[in-house]
């Protein structure tokens, strides 16, 4: 197990480091730069200026070298500084990830809480009304875009309760936080549910017809014993995967829901350093969602181990 | 009997008048709430030109003169005292000389003098140690040859030739007094001005809080305590927001009539006001490749325009055919609908179509043999949606044309650098003034002359009419030059657009300017009456 978690580390490191080259190379890739951003809102190209803009940002320098300030700088701690606010880039991507990481939290959440009991109920009432009425759910939250989902709540909510759901201020105190982001949580574990239902419910009929549950029922195990302490168990191993994946996707993939409920999170933030080819934000935020990535695909691989006992990784 | 009742009406009258004083009384408090459609790209005026930077900054700084901030149409009959308290041209009209308010200061608390405008036209000019990253109005101040001091209360102007226009560059909002004490990289960042409100906090991509400045120079004001603008991007959730009363007011210009009927429909209280915004749309055409060198072939495209289409397709109807002034009555120096109809294109679409088609047929161009182009713009809906009008257009004069979105921050290096043939722009003008709508757009060299039209006779008529000090003549000067330019195709206007803001009917003192929208945000005496 040891020899297992080194050499994984050391892949994960390669890794992320393809994904920082990778990241470098397309964003000077894209045409335009801060200094062309900066320009165009004015309306008018004034190359002087402009030459002295890239040159006091470094950006004129040839591309290896200002990889090696970026990763030099990284290793060091420091994250640069952002082109537009012209402040440390570390004070303007480290307020923004605890929103996005309880937004993401709470749809999580969601979607395990409502997505597994779910899908089991519907595997086992497999064919009943009830099972048909989940389905079409799970489907219909698979169907509806976020973005007009999430609109079409921010309206009911003005039109039947006079508010909006929305962020303009940084809410205090635990309840008035559950308010704000339960909404847009809920708006995007809607989906998330739907897929982890869905995926549950067939994982479970697969497992519910082996040989071992019919033993098990005939040995007179109760139904609560069978579908939850015999097959659940073994359903949910390819659930944790779309669940690991789904957690990595939340941190960097909100940016339609932080845009339609207005949260400054890192999603909306990280498009928004990218319309400004704001290269320090964009490129520490990759990495950040990078590292969440990999490192959440790590412990989902962990946890497979401790799900099932028959998996265990070679010395 | 008559006496009576004179006298009777003379009372209602009277109390009328002091019950409308009584509820008319502003109130001291609260934080006016705006939202904001965008991050602006810093908070330094006088580096950007964009009003995403001028709404919000605008209430942070004084300029030594300004715009009457509740008269919508900004004129030179309309400026008045701010930083200075009166003016005076020389003799000759060569210097002018300003007094000063005493006992004004800055944010941070050091005094306001002569000095810190001197150090505010010499960041403006190039001229001190000092520097902007950008300086996108440097050309509009080339005319002070120098900015002199006479103690601390009194600074002149001297200028190389008569210019009464730099008044109204003085008045605009993007002209605000920058002090010799804080470099001009923190005036991104942190501005520190005069105002009547100071910088509270800038999160990007979140809000802009601005914070009540209580040793404003102007006693009793500011009333409210703050000014909030949350960045809200998404414009239906603003919308939605500004129904739900989370803010009290939308963000300058961003309504159009339908979102503005769909407001009133869900909040019948709110106050909605559409308005031109001095933002033309307009046809650069590259005139020094083929075959677009040939006049011929640009006057056919300036012949083919349907301007009232264009209007009713883009605006609902909210805009208006003019020439390059903004055209009466709300702008000041628009030609008027007599000289305008008589420019070739403005008149009978048809027959001006036929006019061009005909010139088409004799460059050798048919239905069966059309002119295949490109139309390039930025890819903005705003852009692209008239393009796609003109591109329609075009259609009829045998003109077949492919549309060629170009990236945003592409867009005005390709023009630069002479990259396209056809082009559909969007100019904005910061002033109401023929110097900066003139020199900026048609003079030869200039950086936002993007055709790179330069017709010298021309030019000599924009430097007769910016000496003219008699506003009249100077006016009938103007008429014959944009007639002139939109008769020599210099960059054919297809409509200048009108849009909309809405506020709560709480907000009072809100004025929204009709002939520009960078110049009515100071908002010192904007109040909340709950």
């Amino acid at each position: 197990m040891g020899t297992y978690l080194i050499r994984r580390f050391f892949l994960m490191l390669l890794t992320l480091f393809g994904i920082s080259v990778l990241v470098f190379v397309m964003l000077r890739l894209v045409p335009g730069n801060i200094a062309d951003i900066l320009f165009d809102a004015a309306g008018m190209i004034n190359t002087a200026e402009k030459h002295d803009l890239e040159k006091q940002l470094g950006i004129d320098q040839p591309i290896i070298v200002q990889y090696g300030q970026w990763i030099g700088g990284l290793a060091r701690g420091d994250l640069g500084y952002s082109y537009v606010s012209e402040k440390p880039a570390i004070q303007e991507i480290a307020p923004r990830i605890p929103i996005t990481a309880k937004l993401a939290g709470l749809a999580l959440m969601f979607s395990i809480v409502f997505g597994v009991p779910l899908g089991v109920l519907s595997a086992v009432k497999q064919n009943s009304g009830l099972d048909y009425v989940l389905r079409v759910i799970s489907l219909s939250g698979l169907s509806m875009p976020s973005f007009w989902l999430g609109l079409l709540i921010l309206m009911a909510f003005v039109h039947f309760f006079g508010t909006i759901p929305i962020y303009t201020n940084p809410p205090v105190g635990f309840w008035n936080t559950l308010a704000l982001y339960s909404v847009p949580a809920a708006a995007v574990g809607f989906r998330s549910s739907a897929l982890v239902m869905r995926l549950t419910r067939s994982s479970m009929l697969e497992v519910l017809r082996q040989d071992y549950i019919r033993t098990a029922r005939a040995k007179g195990a109760s139904d609560q014993n069978v579908n939850y302490h015999h097959a659940l168990r073994n359903a949910l191993l390819p659930v944790v995967t779309v669940i690991g994946i789904e957690a990595a996707f939340l941190m960097g993939g909100l940016i339609v829901t932080e845009t339609v409920f207005n949260i400054p999170g890192i999603a909306r933030f990280l498009v928004e350093a990218i319309r400004w080819r704001d290269y320090p934000i964009v490129q520490n935020l990759v990495m950040f969602i990078a590292v969440v990535a990999v490192s959440v695909n790590f412990l989902i691989d962990l946890l497979y181990a401790a799900l099932d006992p028959r998996i265990r990784y070679a010395s | 009997m008559t006496t009576k009742l004179n006298v009777l009406a003379a009372g209602m009258l009277a109390l009328a008048s002091a019950t409308c004083a009584q509820a008319a009384e502003p109130k001291s408090g609260g934080i006016m709430r705006f939202y904001h459609r965008e991050t602006p790209p810093s908070l330094s005026i006088h580096e950007e030109a964009t009003f995403s930077v001028n709404a919000p900054a605008m209430a942070l700084f004084n300029n030594l003169v300004v715009y009457d901030q509740h008269k919508p149409q900004n004129s030179m009959d309309t400026i008045v005292p701010d930083l200075a308290e009166s003016w005076a041209w020389s003799k000759d009209n060569l210097t002018l000389t300003f007094k000063l308010h005493q006992g004004v200061k800055w944010h941070d608390g050091q005094p306001f003098t002569s000095k810190d405008v001197k150090c505010t036209f010499d960041l403006i000019q190039g001229k001190g140690q000092d520097k902007f990253r950008k300086n996108p109005r440097k050309d509009l101040f080339k005319n002070i040859t120098d900015v002199t001091t006479n103690g601390d209360y009194e600074v002149t102007l001297h200028l190389s030739r008569p210019q009464p226009s730099i008044l109204a560059m003085l008045a605009t909002g993007y002209t605000p007094m920058y002090s010799c004490h804080v470099p001009a990289a923190q005036m991104r960042t942190h501005p520190i001005g005069t105002g009547p409100f100071m910088f509270g906090e800038f999160k990007q991509n979140e809000s802009i809080k601005l914070v009540k400045n209580p040793n404003y120079f102007k006693k009793g004001l500011p009333y409210l305590d703050g000014i909030e603008y949350t960045i809200i991007p998404n414009r239906a959730t603003a919308v939605l927001a500004f129904v739900a009363g989370k803010v009290d007011a939308t963000f300058p210009t961003e309504m159009t009539s339908a979102l503005i009927k769909d407001i009133k429909s869900q909040d019948p209280t709110a106050i909605c006001e559409i308005a031109p915004i001095n933002v033309s749309s307009n046809l650069i055409v590259n005139r020094e490749n083929p075959p677009f060198n040939n006049p011929d072939l640009r006057k056919a495209m300036a012949l083919s325009l349907d301007r009232k289409a264009f209007i009713d397709i883009i605006f609902q109807g909210q805009g208006d055919a003019g020439g390059t002034m903004l055209p009466p009555p709300e702008g000041v120096w628009g030609l008027p609908p007599d000289i305008l109809k008589t420019i070739p294109g403005y008149g009978d679409v048809a027959k001006s179509r036929e006019e061009a088609r005909a010139i088409m047929t004799k460059l050798g161009y048919s239905a069966d043999k059309p002119l295949k182009i490109k139309v390039s713009t930025r890819n903005l809906a705003t852009y692209r949606d008239p393009a796609v009008v003109l591109i329609d257009q075009l259609k009829t004069i045998y003109i077949d044309a492919e549309l060629e979105p170009v990236e945003s921050s592409a867009w005005f290096a390709k023009v630069a650098r002479n990259d396209y043939s056809v082009g559909l722009n969007l100019t904005g003008n910061g002033i109401d003034d023929p110097d900066q709508a003139f020199y900026e757009n048609y003079a030869c060299g200039s950086e936002r002359n993007y055709t790179h039209y330069c017709n010298k006779d021309i030019e000599a008529l924009f430097d007769k009419q910016s000496v003219e000090t008699d506003v009249e003549k100077r006016k009938k000067m103007v008429w014959d030059i944009d007639k002139k330019l939109q008769e020599d195709v210099a960059r054919p206007i297809l409509m200048h657009g009108r849009s909309g803001m809405c506020w709560k009917p709480y907000v009072k003192n809100l004025t929204v300017m009709n002939n520009s929208v960078y110049n009515g945000y100071r908002y010192e005496d904007l109040w909340l009456d709950k």
